[in-house]
C-alpha cells in the first residue's frame, strides 16, 4: 500500500488531457471564475496536475495575458504536462463542448429560447453555479491567505474589484507590486537589520 | 467564400489578439467586427450572449462559434473559434515556459505571493456578481413581484455549497440535479 498523502506524478497522456479539460468546458455555465469549482475537481482533486495554491498563479497569468480566460488556462496546463501538442489539444477540449452544443442551438434557436422548461432547468443551474463559485472562493481563500499582508492585499483588491470599475489586471500588478515590495524588498530589509 | 473564411480568421484572430481578461472584455470589440462583416444581425448578438450565458463554455467561444456558423457552417464555426484561440497559444507557451524555468527565483516568487492573495480577492468579487446575476436578473424570476430574491434559488446555491464544501460532492453532478430541481420547483 502507499501511503494515502502522496502526490501523484504530474504527467497526462494527450487523451487525458482532453477528456479532462472537455468535461470543464461542458459543466462550466458563465465563463470564467464559473469554472474554477470544475478545475478543482478535474484538474487538482482527480489529477493532481496541480495544486490549490498554485492555481492560482496560473488564473493570474491566464487573466493577463490576451484571450479567452478558460482556454488560456488549459493552455497553460496543457503546456507544462505536455508541450506544445499538449496545449493544443487542452485547448480544444474546453472549447469543443462549445462548438457542439452552440451549432446544435444555432439551428432551433427560436424554439429553445422559447421554452419554459429549458428557462427553468437554467434557474436552477444558476442558482447552483452560485454555491458553486462560493465554496471555491471560500477554499481558495483559507489557501492563499497565509499572512497580514496577504489579508490586506486580498481585501484591497476584493474592494477595487467588487466597487470600482478597475480592470482585473490592474489588480493582479498591483498586487505583483505589493508582493514584490512585500515579500522581497521587506525580506531583504529585515535581513539586512 | 474564401473571402468570408478570411474575415472570419482576421476578426476572430483580432478579437483573440487585442482582449485581456477574456469574456465579457471581448464583447465591444467582437461586436464591432460583426457591424464590420455582418456575419450576424445586432439583435442576434443580443440573444446570442443571452444564449452564450446559458450554455456551457466561455461566453466569446460560443459568441465565436455561433457566428462563424451561421456565416459559414461547421468549418466557419470551427475556424471562428480556433482563430480566436490562436493568439493565446502563440503568447501563452513561450511565456509559461519562461514562467516555469524561474519561479522559484525569489524575486518572481515574491511577486506571484502577492499576487495570490489578488487574485482571490477578484474571485471573491467575481463569486458576488455572479450571486448577484443569478439571484436579481433571472430571467424567469426576476419578473415576479415581492421579495427580490427567490427563495428557491437561495435554497439551491446554500445545498449545492452545503453540499461541494461539506461532503466534497461533484460540482458536474450538482448541476444536473440542480437543473432537475429547477425545472420541478421552478414550474410551480
Amino acid at each position: 500500500m502507499q501511503p494515502k498523502k502522496r502526490k501523484k506524478q504530474a504527467t497526462a497522456t494527450l487523451r487525458e488531457l482532453f477528456v479532462a479539460w472537455f468535461k470543464i468546458g461542458l459543466f462550466t455555465f458563465g465563463g470564467g471564475y464559473a469554472m474554477l469549482p470544475l478545475i478543482e475537481r478535474e484538474v487538482i482533486d482527480k489529477k493532481g496536475w496541480t495544486d490549490k495554491e498554485e492555481i492560482l498563479s496560473i488564473y493570474a497569468l491566464a487573466q493577463s495575458v490576451p484571450g479567452v480566460i478558460a482556454a488560456n488556462t488549459s493552455i497553460i496546463l496543457g503546456n507544462r504536462l505536455a508541450g506544445v501538442r499538449g496545449a493544443v489539444v487542452a485547448a480544444a477540449g474546453v472549447m469543443a463542448p462549445s462548438l457542439l452544443v452552440i451549432m446544435a442551438i444555432a439551428s432551433y434557436f427560436d424554439y429553445i429560447m422559447k421554452s419554459v422548461y429549458v428557462l427553468q432547468a437554467f434557474s436552477g443551474i444558476r442558482a447552483a453555479v452560485v454555491g458553486l463559485v462560493a465554496a471555491a472562493a471560500v477554499r481558495i481563500a483559507l489557501a492563499s491567505l497565509k499572512d497580514k499582508p496577504a489579508y490586506a492585499i486580498a481585501l484591497t483588491a476584493f474592494v477595487l474589484s467588487a466597487f470600482t470599475e478597475i480592470h482585473a489586471i490592474v489588480i493582479i500588478l498591483g498586487g505583483a507590486l505589493a508582493g514584490f515590495l512585500v515579500y522581497y524588498f521587506g525580506a531583504k530589509g529585515r535581513a539586512e537589520d | 467564400m474564401l473571402m468570408a473564411f478570411w474575415h472570419l480568421f482576421t476578426g476572430f484572430f483580432k478579437i483573440g489578439m487585442f482582449t485581456v481578461g477574456g469574456g465579457y472584455a471581448m464583447l465591444p470589440l467582437m461586436q464591432q467586427e460583426i457591424a464590420k462583416y455582418g456575419w450576424i444581425t445586432p439583435a442576434e448578438f443580443i440573444d446570442m450572449i443571452a444564449i452564450a450565458e446559458m450554455t456551457p463554455g466561455a461566453i466569446a467561444v460560443n459568441t465565436a462559434t455561433f457566428a462563424g456558423f451561421r456565416t459559414a457552417g461547421v468549418l466557419g464555426a470551427i475556424l471562428a473559434t480556433a482563430s480566436l484561440a490562436l493568439p493565446s497559444l502563440l503568447i501563452i507557451v513561450p511565456l509559461s515556459n519562461f514562467w516555469e524555468v524561474h519561479r522559484d527565483h525569489p524575486i518572481l516568487k515574491a511577486i506571484f505571493s502577492g499576487v495570490k492573495p489578488a487574485v482571490a480577492g477578484l474571485i471573491g468579487a467575481a463569486a458576488i456578481y455572479i450571486a448577484e446575476t443569478a439571484f436579481l436578473y433571472d430571467p424567469l424570476l426576476a419578473k415576479k413581484d415581492g421579495f427580490p430574491v427567490d427563495l428557491r434559488s437561495l435554497l439551491i446555491a446554500g445545498a449545492v455549497f452545503a453540499a461541494v464544501r461539506k461532503l466534497k460532492f461533484d460540482p458536474i453532478k450538482a448541476i444536473i440535479i440542480s437543473a432537475v430541481v429547477g425545472l420541478v420547483v421552478f414550474g410551480f
